[in-house]
């Protein structure tokens, strides 16, 4: 809004100079436009829905699925119904999301840690690996390791054999699986154990901060970690044992088979956030100023002192929002599995639900909010960790 | 593995050569980053092995072994890559099913874009603002009246015969063209004072950043029809053209947010000593200091929007890439994907890099008339 400055003063200002009131004008007319809008919306989907002889409601859900789903965490068959649908679509996703982010990490801290190789060489190669992978969309690195590279890889009678354990086929990547009669038992066991490990670990190095004194906290941290389980096992009588991949006639039995799909999503996934994780790392240590770490080489700190108690300190409360960001972003990019059939929560249940059910507004709706809880949750986990690690002055 | 980083400085071991000689000074280069140790000697080996080993198994199967004419697959006997298939399919790719007899119009599209674009990016060139109305207004009209005819005795090309590089050329220009508008609106909305405008921004972009680039695709082009006026047929390029524009406008918003936020309370408070009212302060003062500091936010966006155009194959229009996966299917052609998304990938590499290129660029001429 232009308004020519008045020569002299008015006594009243013009109504379209009163901010107050305005402002009021502003919302309201937000306000009236939106009601507007959802109003003819609303009525324009009455009709919609009336000449297509549909009903708006969650009951579709309870009804049969009928299809066949290719790979699922949690029992299923064709008679399930579409809550199992869902249920399944959630977890698939989340197992791709943990995997690549998993995967993600070690290489991005790789990508990262040696773009300040001080070897050019070695910096060289890591910029390179960047600026080719950021520079192509995810959906093409997916395309490309599913259709291209695992195609080229051997049928099962041939396969890549690594170290008689994992072995690369065009049927997958099989690796040994854990066996066990009672899962939930040692799954509890180490649950325990991880966090007794954490507890123990934190305890220690506190009392070596305060007594000054050099105390090994790995060492005991690590039994904790392995002898609880172990000790578990051993003592309540269950059964343990490694399942090998072996080939049987045509196909693999045994082992843990990663189906093409999952192995091409979950690496693709990997290589392709690796840079944007290598960009973020190297960004947090060279935040960290130079001035730093002379003043720990100054005062006879060695090299793992100074990473452990100088860089990655300040480096991890920089690293920390993006990669928490880049994280979510594994969750919302593990949506393009879709384009190679995985049946993650998009593709089996706003790809072939919708088209079994004709329920698109409801299916949209449910996905949207699934990735929205998670993303929500996230956010505010690192909204809580920012304010936890935030520089207190004194 | 070395780190610079995370070592103590003083690595480097003097040279024994004088370090001003040009020689000396490679020789000293040498053994300070690339044979510094016996370590860094073998890694630097080692690295320059797997690159050498990449390139020699890619740069003859791309250019010396390769097959560059054909009419098939079966015409491809070398071992290398099957140009034949790109060659024979190039115009597909760019055009994709726009009829042979229209393509012309098509090439003014191009035209027009690419006069718009140098306009708009050599700093060099007058009318900044002629050229933002150029691309916001003229390019778009003149794009659709041109691809899709109906009027002076040009014939109605339906946009579901638009593809290749065309569609991505338009998804990706018009979504860059009108997200960042739009952002700058949502980010003016997100610092306002009145709290229904705040609320409602905050509300849209924490929406847009929350769930994934697919389901708001899918909301356009499957649930949104619901919500139209029965009996409209909409189009399925159009509706995900305002997905596009609509996701991407509340990542931009964020990115300006930053600039925002970096700016010193003294210029709005300046801006407002000398009478400014709101429209003029935002205009003439702070939007332009604070999309300066965003530049390569701002390229990021532009970027990532580029790349997830490729996303709506998925509901089922041809952009680059899915007419390159359907030529692929082709049974003449079967067995070309390493072919095709080589040139699909080549093409949004060159965008993409070009486009980062360019924000370094400019940010280095800003920080040159900084110090000026």
């Amino acid at each position: 809004m232009t308004v020519t400055p008045a020569v002299s003063l008015p006594t009243r200002r013009p109504l379209f100079r009163r901010r107050r009131l305005l402002g009021w004008l502003y919302q309201g007319l937000l306000v009236v436009a939106l009601a507007a809008l959802a109003y003819v919306a609303i009525g324009n989907l009455q009709d919609n829905l009336a000449a297509r002889g549909l009903k708006l409601g969650f009951d579709f859900l309870w009804r049969e699925a009928g299809f066949e789903i290719a790979f699922h965490l949690i029992p299923y068959t064709a008679s399930d119904n579409y809550w199992r649908v869902f249920l399944i679509g959630i977890t698939n996703t989340l197992l791709v999301t943990v995997l690549a982010i998993l995967f993600s990490t070690v290489l991005g801290f790789g990508v990262g840690i040696a773009q300040l190789s001080g070897n050019w060489a070695m910096s060289r190669a890591a910029r390179i690996y960047v600026e080719i992978v950021r520079n192509l969309p995810q959906l093409l690195h997916i395309l490309i390791l599913y259709n291209v590279a695992l195609r080229a890889l051997p049928a099962p009678r041939a396969a890549v054999n690594l170290g008689d354990a994992v072995y690369l086929s065009n049927r997958g990547i099989l690796v040994p699986a854990l066996t066990t009669d009672r899962p939930g038992l040692l799954a509890i066991a180490i649950l325990v154990a991880v966090i007794a490990a954490l507890a123990l670990f934190r305890s220690l190095t506190a009392y070596a901060e305060r007594s000054g004194r050099s105390v090994n906290a790995w060492l005991p941290s690590l039994a904790v970690l392995v002898l609880l389980p172990a000790l578990t096992v051993g003592l309540s009588g269950a059964q343990l044992g490694v399942s090998l991949p072996q080939l049987k006639g045509f196909n693999f039995a045994g082992g843990w088979v990663l189906v093409p799909e999952l192995s091409a999503l979950v690496i693709a996934m990997a290589i392709y956030n690796a840079a944007f994780i290598g960009e973020l790392v190297r960004a947090s240590i060279e935040s960290v100023n130079k001035g730093q770490r002379e003043a720990a080489a100054a005062i006879g700190f060695g090299w793992w002192q100074t990473l452990r108690f100088i860089v990655i300190p300040q480096a991890t409360r920089v690293l920390l929002p993006p990669l928490s960001n880049q994280y979510l972003n594994i969750l919302k990019g593990s949506s393009l599995a879709v384009a190679i059939g995985y049946p993650d929560l998009v593709g089996v249940f706003t790809g072939i639900s919708i088209n079994q059910t004709g329920r698109a507004i409801e299916i949209v709706t449910m996905t949207m909010a699934v990735y929205l809880a998670i993303s929500l949750l996230i956010g505010a986990l690192i909204n809580l960790f920012n304010h936890m690690t935030r520089i207190v002055e004194r | 593995m070395t780190d610079a980083a995370t070592l103590p400085a003083g690595r480097a071991r003097p040279s024994s050569a004088s370090p001003n000689a040009p020689l000396g000074r490679i020789v000293s280069w040498l053994r300070r980053r690339i044979f510094a140790s016996w370590r860094d000697a073998a890694l630097s080996f080692a690295v320059a092995a797997v690159l050498g080993g990449i390139a020699w198994a890619i740069v003859p199967w791309a250019l010396f072994d390769a097959t560059w004419s054909g009419a098939s697959r079966a015409d491809c006997t070398g071992t290398g890559a099957c140009w034949a298939f790109v060659t024979a399919k190039a115009s597909q790719f760019v055009y994709g099913f726009y009829p042979p007899a229209e393509r012309w119009r098509a090439n003014i599209a191009f035209a027009l874009l690419v006069v718009g674009l140098i306009w708009l990016m050599v700093p060099r060139l007058p009318g900044k603002r002629h050229a933002a109305l150029f691309m916001m207004v003229v390019l778009p009209v003149a794009t659709f009246l041109l691809l899709h005819g109906g009027f002076g005795g040009l014939a109605v090309v339906p946009s579901d015969q638009w593809g290749g590089l065309l569609l991505t050329m338009i998804l990706a220009v018009s979504g860059i063209t009108f997200s960042l508008p739009f952002g700058v609106l949502f980010a003016l909305g997100r610092r306002s004072r009145m709290p229904l405008i705040r609320w409602f921004c905050i509300g849209f972009i924490e929406f847009c950043r929350g769930v994934p680039f697919l389901t708001v695709l899918f909301m356009a082009i499957v649930m949104l029809p619901f919500f139209l006026p029965s009996g409209t047929k909409p189009d399925p390029l159009a509706l995900a053209v305002v997905g596009i524009i609509f996701y991407e406008a509340a990542y931009m918003a964020e990115v300006v947010r930053g600039g925002l936020q970096a700016l010193p309370k003294g210029q709005y408070e300046a801006a407002m000593a000398i009478g400014f009212g709101y429209w003029r302060t935002m205009l003439h003062i702070i939007l332009p200091q604070a999309v300066r500091k965003v530049v390569p936010g701002v390229v990021n966006t532009t970027i990532s929007l580029l790349k997830n155009t490729t996303l709506v194959m998925v509901v089922g229009l041809f952009d680059l890439l899915n007419i390159v996966s359907a030529g692929v299917s082709d049974p003449l052609w079967a067995g070309s994907q390493a072919e095709g998304y080589f040139i699909v990938g080549l093409v949004f590499w060159l965008m993409s890099f070009g486009l980062s290129c360019y924000s370094r660029a400019i940010e280095a001429g800003f920080a040159r008339a900084e110090r000026s």
